[in-house]
């Protein structure tokens, strides 16, 4: 019988076994950021114990950092200076680089890795993050950790990791126009829950997927820590190859040759077996967006919000009338009935430059200027996307139309503190969670795609594009 | 890290599918670069009417004062979900938690809590709600009893004990409150070795180490 991915780059990591389910892995990159890798760095040096490999440990600011213009160390977050200040002072003893805040290439981790070259296909990686899933995407072993383990894998170089059992999700037919990865990944986890994945490493693939440019394919896997998984996968192919190429950290000359012939072999073989298998028409796949507070409360645009009473268990309708209390929504409505506060674009979901593009272009393509009484953001996820950006003149597009143009970083896709919408605000965001008080105490938080966003930031009510 | 054998305790009930990170120990409530300091953060979305001002919504089983000294949790499915943050773990733990007792948890967080030495349970629905049932009855006098070694727990002693699975690489971690940096230290000579044969296999993966 064949291999699965998963199960081919768990046997490349695989220093020894340590008993029948888990084994010692090498971890050949670690990200880090000033939120809790700081601890973990602080907690190494307390012990006297040194990176490993300081050449495959990096770290960036972009959790706590301010996204205002003119940003330094100081936040609107109290005591965020501490977190900052720390990192870098962690980050020099222990010599491993740092994107610090006024780098060419800070941005958010999971933007700025693949960017820079540091994740790439076949590699394993790990970030005490749990959207470190994301470079899935690439085809590289990716995944979140706490404190602790980055810390072990910081001294050792390895991990200690439970395997994994293997799920394969199928998507016939191909995403139709102005529907995106977010749609595709937000209707995976309405269909298979927010504890769908928990305890497998989840292969996506299919004639959807192939299609999927690079960038779309970070998105949806992304997402897959929303489904509770280990992470989310995609076999590399040419597209990946040529993202890849050329990038700070990946491999030149003899050694890219050597790479890209042995991530030819990065896909799972024909007659692999999986431990569970999902597949799904999506060739009529609508826009999705999220009325309650978990990703898996999701609908079609224009679909009318559930009743309780139709919830499938017990639990479910006691969670669905939380949800529903806390966001303000009454069943059987519509989400367009509601009138919109503020928009989100940004995030390690959706702030590539591919992200931009996208709303920049329904922006230029309508007209549309942000509605009245909405405060809308647009938060490039590192340095080198805003440059970008810039160099198109998006920025433009966004602030004439009524955006903000931040500077890179998480911003409020979570409250840490400092910027926040405030109590009961509703914010169409491009985010990946709508947990309660995620992005502020009270906040009303509705996820879909930046296309979504930008069309009802202008609408001032939810809407999706459905001209495009 | 704290080794777990046994504990008895006050059980508190938390009976919610998907209680995430961010519910556990928001953002906002992690304020200084340290795994301590966390406990007045914990649940604060819902312990607190108003989490500035730290005013206690009394209709949070938590500050009841029956569930006061509440020492295992017992939650809904999906328990941990969210964010990788440890401070949930370290939240829960500097509030006197020993153990939490659910349908399922997330992965993250289930690794975390093994880390720290917090037990978690993972118990079928039904044998749970036995659980809540005798709790809610009298919790302060209805205490629930773990033991690791037996993997059992004790409950109404009219009732059988139930007996829970655990990896058995979590239990040994666990009962012997091992240090897992120090342990794969022990092991570093296969780790050297590896990365021989691997950077033959694989010489683009390793960056120059200037």
């Amino acid at each position: 019988m064949g291999t699965t991915l998963f199960d081919k780059l768990w046997q490349e990591h695989e220093v020894t076994t340590l008993s029948e389910r888990q084994s010692l892995l090498y971890v050949d990159r670690i990200f880090l950021h000033e939120r809790t890798g700081s601890v973990a760095l602080n907690s190494l040096l307390e012990k006297q114990r040194s990176v490993r490999r300081r050449e495959h440990a990096f770290c960036t600011m972009d959790h706590i950092v301010d996204t205002l213009p003119g940003r330094g160390d100081d936040t609107l977050m109290p005591s965020g200076r501490d977190f900052i200040v720390a990192t870098r002072h962690a980050a020099h003893e222990t010599g491993i680089q740092l994107f610090d805040i006024a780098d060419a290439d800070q941005g958010i981790v999971h933007v700025i890795s693949p960017e820079l070259g540091i994740a790439l296909p076949g590699l394993s990686l790990i970030c005490p993050d749990s959207h470190t899933c994301t470079l899935g995407g690439l085809g590289a072993l990716a995944w979140g950790v706490g404190s602790t383990e980055a810390e072990h894998a910081l001294a050792t170089s390895t991990l200690r990791v439970t395997r994994p059992q293997t799920m394969r999700v199928s998507f016939a037919g191909l995403l139709g126009e102005g529907v995106s990865a977010k749609d595709l990944v937000l209707f995976t986890i309405r269909e298979l829950s927010a504890s769908g994945g928990a305890g497998y490493a989840i292969e996506f693939a299919g004639p959807a997927i192939d299609a999927l440019p690079v960038e779309a394919r970070l998105t949806l896997c992304n997402m897959t820590t929303e489904l509770s998984a280990f992470t989310g996968l995609i076999a590399p192919d040419q597209k990946v190859f040529d993202y890849c190429a050329d990038r700070r950290y990946a491999p030149q000359g003899q050694l890219w040759d050597q790479a890209a012939q042995h991530w030819q072999s990065l896909r799972s073989d024909e007659d692999a077996a999986f431990d569970q298998e999902h597949s799904f028409d999506i060739g009529s796949l609508k826009p999705q967006l999220s009325w309650g507070t978990s990703p898996q409360h999701c609908v079609d645009w224009d679909d009318a919000i559930p009743h309780v009473r139709d919830a499938p268990d017990a639990a479910s309708s006691a969670a669905w009338q939380r949800a529903q209390d806390y966001m303000g929504v009454t069943p059987g409505s519509q989400l367009s009935d509601y009138a919109l506060d503020a928009a989100f674009i940004g995030s390690c979901t959706n702030s590539r430059l591919s992200d931009l593009q996208l709303a920049a272009a329904y922006l230029v393509r309508t007209g549309h200027k942000v509605a009245k009484g909405v405060k809308a953001l647009c938060v490039p996820g590192s340095g080198q996307v805003k440059r970008a950006a810039e160099a198109e003149g998006l920025d433009d597009i966004f602030r004439n139309a009524g955006f903000e143009w931040r500077e890179p970083g998480c911003s409020m896709c979570f409250f840490a503190g400092g910027e926040s919408f405030g109590k009961g605000v509703r914010v169409a965001s491009t985010t990946n969670r709508n947990f309660e008080g995620r992005q502020g105490l009270g906040v009303r938080t509705h996820i879909a795609s930046p296309l979504t966003v930008v069309a009802s930031a202008c609408a001032g009510h939810l809407v999706a594009d459905t001209v495009a | 890290m704290t080794p777990f054998t046994q504990h008895r305790g006050v059980a508190l009930p938390l009976l919610r599918d998907n209680i995430d990170t961010d519910a556990i120990i928001p953002s906002r409530e992690m304020r200084t670069v340290s795994r301590s300091g966390l406990a007045p953060g914990l649940f604060a979305p819902w312990r607190y009417l108003d989490p500035d001002a730290r005013t206690l919504n009394p209709e949070f089983a938590l500050n009841q004062a029956e569930y006061r000294a509440a020492s295992i949790l017992l939650a809904g499915d999906n328990f941990g979900c969210g964010s990788s943050r440890e401070h949930a773990v370290w939240a829960l733990m500097e509030s006197g938690f020993r153990a939490i007792i659910a349908p399922s948890f997330a992965t993250i967080f289930r690794n975390n809590a093994l880390r720290n030495g917090l037990l978690t349970v993972a118990l079928e629905q039904h044998d749970l709600d036995e659980l809540v049932g005798w709790v809610t009855v009298d919790p302060a006098a209805h205490m629930i009893q773990l033991d690791l070694e037996a993997c059992s727990i004790e409950f109404d002693p009219e009732r059988d004990k139930k007996v829970f699975s655990v990896d058995p690489t979590a239990r040994d971690m666990l009962l012997k409150g091992l240090d897992e940096i120090g342990l794969t230290e022990q092991s570093m000579d296969l780790v050297v070795r590896f990365e021989e044969q691997d950077q033959a296999r694989r010489p683009w993966a390793y960056l120059p180490s200037d």
